[in-house]
């Protein structure tokens, strides 16, 4: 039984560019000779080079991107690249935008960039000046290419594994020169991804996959409602069941022990828990929307000011909105679950995790343990979105650990992981603007909701401003006079909010494209014209919006309650603007009929990963407008499966088209893009295909088939 | 005890019968290719062929299945024509993001082709819409069945 575990510690998949699951590589002494000039780079004397990922892997490609970029500087032979999963380290791993090691907002490549490519380059010059020493030539006459050093004059060449203990003893230059963009041969080229042999054909690990020897299985249950207590636990019946080792109650959590998951999920089945609910076990969705509503009527923190918006609004013709946003729970495929072995001195945790240092460190205060003593190996990501962000499963994990005496898996359910997830919050947008000449003239933003920010990482929260909260709103990309945006903070209390793909963006680009389409017709305007006339200070966009359009036959005739809609974004450092052509019938079904994303994201590190995170992106978005929203009752949450938490699924979703726009500029991040682009771009199109407006998510389809006011 | 043929390969399994397949594969035979995702088979995540045929493992008993049946896992489907087209499409398309559900959009995937070697729209929405990608890979799943039945 789990003989897969022994063999897999070090686990190949595959031949040249590959995927090496060297949990303990990087924490270990490189062997002699392997040639170590940064936390990203291992050159071995056989010359294999072996990359260390400083962001985590969840489906993104980040992992063969990030090598592209090493690889890139570096001159490596990309056949010899493999790439390891860093250990947790905020000092050799953090991200630039953070400070900690953290993987999310779609700026690994943003962030890591510049890093990244001074680290190949460092590398680079290093094993040049090895070379050059041993030939006793200029290092400036040596060359580097494919992993190879050349002097061409003598035509003499030297492999990096050769170089590699050289290498080591040189002085690093302050500032190697970079590649100049025409010269990259591995960045912009789509290269095939390192992690995705494994994914074929079984043999990848995911957290949930961990098996360490003598591995006990869990299953649990957290209070229904958050802020709950287990009062008793009659377990007799459970105790009875073969195959149940043990029943481990904490204040607010409940798990069974046993043989293997499903004889743990019966065990769980069998017990009778009464809990004490709590403060929240009154609250409704209706309580939440309210206070959110009222709340809305507060003046915020101003974000962003410019001219005098509130006298604009009284120049021209005035138009006011409201725009609301659902709970949405992440659903990663992959559901929460972690592997964890507490023993008397310290601590292992097997995981897939957004936030490696921050498990770490967590788990360490959760045992009253020094986080040197945590040591946790970190796994492939069955989808992140955000929801990895938090330690929580893993500190749940090991409190249930700390009574057990083997190595314990726990996992939850797909009921429980909808339940306890940290929901993406519930906003409210308060928006005004007036037009004058048929052109924006004044406007006022008021974003109501969670700041995310301030409870996950407090330092960014400043003067009552989430940052994440209003962006892409404080830095509107039209041409605007006079606007001001203002943010209010209002928790909703009764669940835990948190960062869900697309983060901030995802709500303001939806109420902002909206109210777009809403003054554009207004106005008597063309959706794509009017845009065009306020984007002379973002060419772009702008580009990307007339790509847009032409791609997507904008204008031409479609048949009856079929439209097409536009949206256009600036967000995460992308330029991206998207068709969505959608049928409506009478019943207010609505079925999508194509998607055509136009894509500036600057230089592509890798085009067919960009193309591929916007086609994914947009299904994820779009599946949140057209079914997705958690709503509470009596402090729980109604959904708990597919069933009641839909997805799009193969057969409801149409043939999407991305074109890249090439560009030079600085990188920008794609993962989260898509998931905003969809839904607005849906709105309108639903506008244009029945005449009404839809400002709340999910769609209605009562209000679309005409039984119910909008 | 309950003698399964997976890949294969005679299993001896000390589970009731109750049991899913899925839990007896992942838990007790090490054979963590096939994922966990919903358990009331509603995402696809869990699925292995039986005689051929597509099936939820998550909601399969173990003392369902016949003694004479052959079960076929992420692990061995590559042993097979129409599952090795599919994996090879797989990766020459790069469907694969994080990967979790594709062992079993490949499993149903592979069924399909080796039922319908020209599957169109229609087919491959009927066989694959029961398994769910929440990273969104489903015009590179349409794509990759094309592909691999020589039809695109
Ligand atoms: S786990 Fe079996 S269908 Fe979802
Ligand atoms: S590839 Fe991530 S769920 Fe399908």
């Amino acid at each position: 039984m789990n003989a897969a575990f022994s063999r897999r510690t070090l686990l190949k998949a595959g031949a040249a560019g590959t995927l090496l699951l060297g949990f303990h590589l990087p924490m270990a002494r490189a062997a002699i000779g392997t040639f170590e000039p940064n936390a990203f780079i291992r050159i071995a004397g056989d010359g294999t080079v072996t990359l260390v990922m400083p962001q985590v892997e969840m489906g993104q490609g980040t992992y063969t991107s990030i090598s592209q970029i090493l690889a890139e500087e570096l001159d490596a032979d990309w056949s010899l690249v493999t790439v390891a999963h860093a250990p947790p380290s905020d000092k050799l791993y953090g991200n630039p935008f953070f400070g900690i090691q953290v993987t999310g907002n779609s700026n690994s490549i943003r962030a890591f960039w510049d890093p990244l490519r001074k680290a190949g380059a460092t590398a680079r010059a290093l094993l040049v000046q090895a070379a050059a020493q041993q030939w006793k030539v200029d290092a400036a006459s040596c060359r580097a290419a494919k992993g190879e050093v050349f002097h061409d004059a003598s035509g003499r060449k030297l492999g990096y594994g050769a170089l590699a203990a050289a290498a080591g003893t040189q002085t690093p230059p302050e500032n190697p020169p970079l590649k100049a963009v025409k010269d990259f041969t591995l960045v912009g080229q789509p290269l095939k991804r390192l992690d995705t042999a494994g994914k074929v054909n079984g043999t990848v690990k995911y957290g949930i996959d961990a098996l360490p020897p003598g591995v006990k299985f869990a299953s649990v249950t957290l209070s229904p409602v958050q802020g709950g207590k287990v009062v008793k636990v009659d377990d007799s019946k459970a105790k009875a069941m073969p195959g149940v080792r043990q029943v481990v109650v904490l204040d607010d959590v409940v798990a069974v022990v046993g043989d293997h998951t499903w004889v743990a999920k019966q065990g769980l089945a069998a017990l009778e828990i009464e809990w004490d609910d709590g403060p929240n076990a009154k609250i409704s969705s209706a309580d939440v929307w309210n206070d959110l509503r009222a709340a809305s009527q507060n003046k915020g923190a101003v974000a962003k000011e410019e001219g005098d918006a509130d006298k604009a609004l009284g120049d021209g013709e005035r138009l006011d909105a409201a725009y609301e946003m659902p709970f949405l729970a992440h659903a990663t495929m992959e559901p929460m679950n972690c592997v964890v072995h507490v023993t008397a001195d310290g601590c292992e945790v097997w995981i897939g995790t957004q936030v490696m240092s921050r498990v770490q460190a967590e788990v360490a205060k959760a045992l009253n343990l020094p986080a040197e003593k945590v040591i946790v190996h970190q796994h492939l990501l069955g989808g992140g979105f955000g929801r990895r962000l938090e330690p929580d499963m893993a500190v749940i994990s090991a409190r249930i650990a700390q009574q057990v005496a083997t190595p314990l898996k726990v996992t939850w359910s797909r009921e429980e992981d909808i339940r306890h997830d940290v929901y993406r919050p519930v906003y409210r947008d308060v928006i005004s603007a007036s037009l004058k000449d048929g052109k924006i003239n004044g406007w006022t933003y008021r974003v109501t909701g969670s700041a995310v920010l301030a409870r996950w990482f407090p330092p960014a929260y400043q003067k009552d401003i989430d940052i994440d909260g209003v962006d892409s709103a404080a830095d509107i990309p039209y041409g605007i006079p006079n606007l001001r945006v203002e943010f209010v903070r209002k928790e909703p209390g009764v669940v835990t909010t948190g960062f869900w793909r697309g983060v901030g963006p995802n709500n303001n680009v939806f109420a902002i494209e909206s109210f777009i389409d809403e003054l554009a017709h207004k106005a008597g305007k063309d959706p794509v014209d009017f845009r065009v006339a306020h984007l002379d200070k973002t060419p772009r966009l702008k580009a990307a919006v007339q790509l847009a359009a032409q791609k997507s036959g904008w204008g031409e005739k479609l048949p009856a309650r079929t439209a097409r809609g536009i949206s256009a974004q600036v967000a995460f450092g992308s330029f991206i603007s998207t068709v969505v052509e959608a049928e409506v019938d009478s019943s207010g079904e609505v079925q999508l009929r194509r998607i055509v994303s136009a894509v500036d994201t600057g230089i592509p590190v890798n085009p067919d990963t960009i193309i591929a995170q916007l086609q994914g992106g947009l299904i994820f978005g779009l599946t949140a407008a057209l079914f997705g929203e958690i709503t509470i009752k009596n402090g729980r949450v109604e959904q708990s499966n597919f069933h009641d938490y839909r997805m799009l699924r193969i057969n409801e979703v149409p043939p999407i088209e991305v074109h890249l726009i090439p560009s030079e500029e600085h990188p920008g991040g794609t993962g989260e893009t898509g998931a905003t682009a969809g839904p607005p771009a849906l709105g309108n199109a639903l506008y244009a295909a029945t005449g009404i407006r839809l400002r709340r998510l999910p769609i209605d389809r009562d209000i679309l088939a005409g039984k119910k006011p909008a | 005890m309950i003698t399964l043929t997976i890949n294969g390969e005679s299993k001896q399994l000390d589970v009731t019968e109750d049991t899913p397949l899925l839990w007896a594969l992942r838990d007790v035979l090490g054979m963590t290719g096939t994922k966990f995702g919903c358990g009331i088979a509603q995402c696809g995540a869990c699925t292995v062929q039986v005689d051929g045929q597509a099936v939820r493992s998550c909601m399969l008993p173990v003392g369902a299945i016949g003694e004479g049946s052959k079960i076929t896992t992420i692990e061995g489907i590559g042993a097979t024509d129409a599952g090795a087209r599919i994996q090879k499409a797989w990766l020459d398309l790069e469907v694969v993001q994080c990967g979790y559900c594709q062992s079993g959009q490949i499993m149903s995937a592979s069924a399909l082709l080796a039922a319908t070697p020209q599957p169109d729209d229609k087919d491959i929405d009927a066989a694959m819409a029961g398994n769910i990608c929440r990273c969104g890979t489903y015009v590179r799943i349409r794509e990759a069945i094309k592909k691999a039945a020589g039809v695109a």
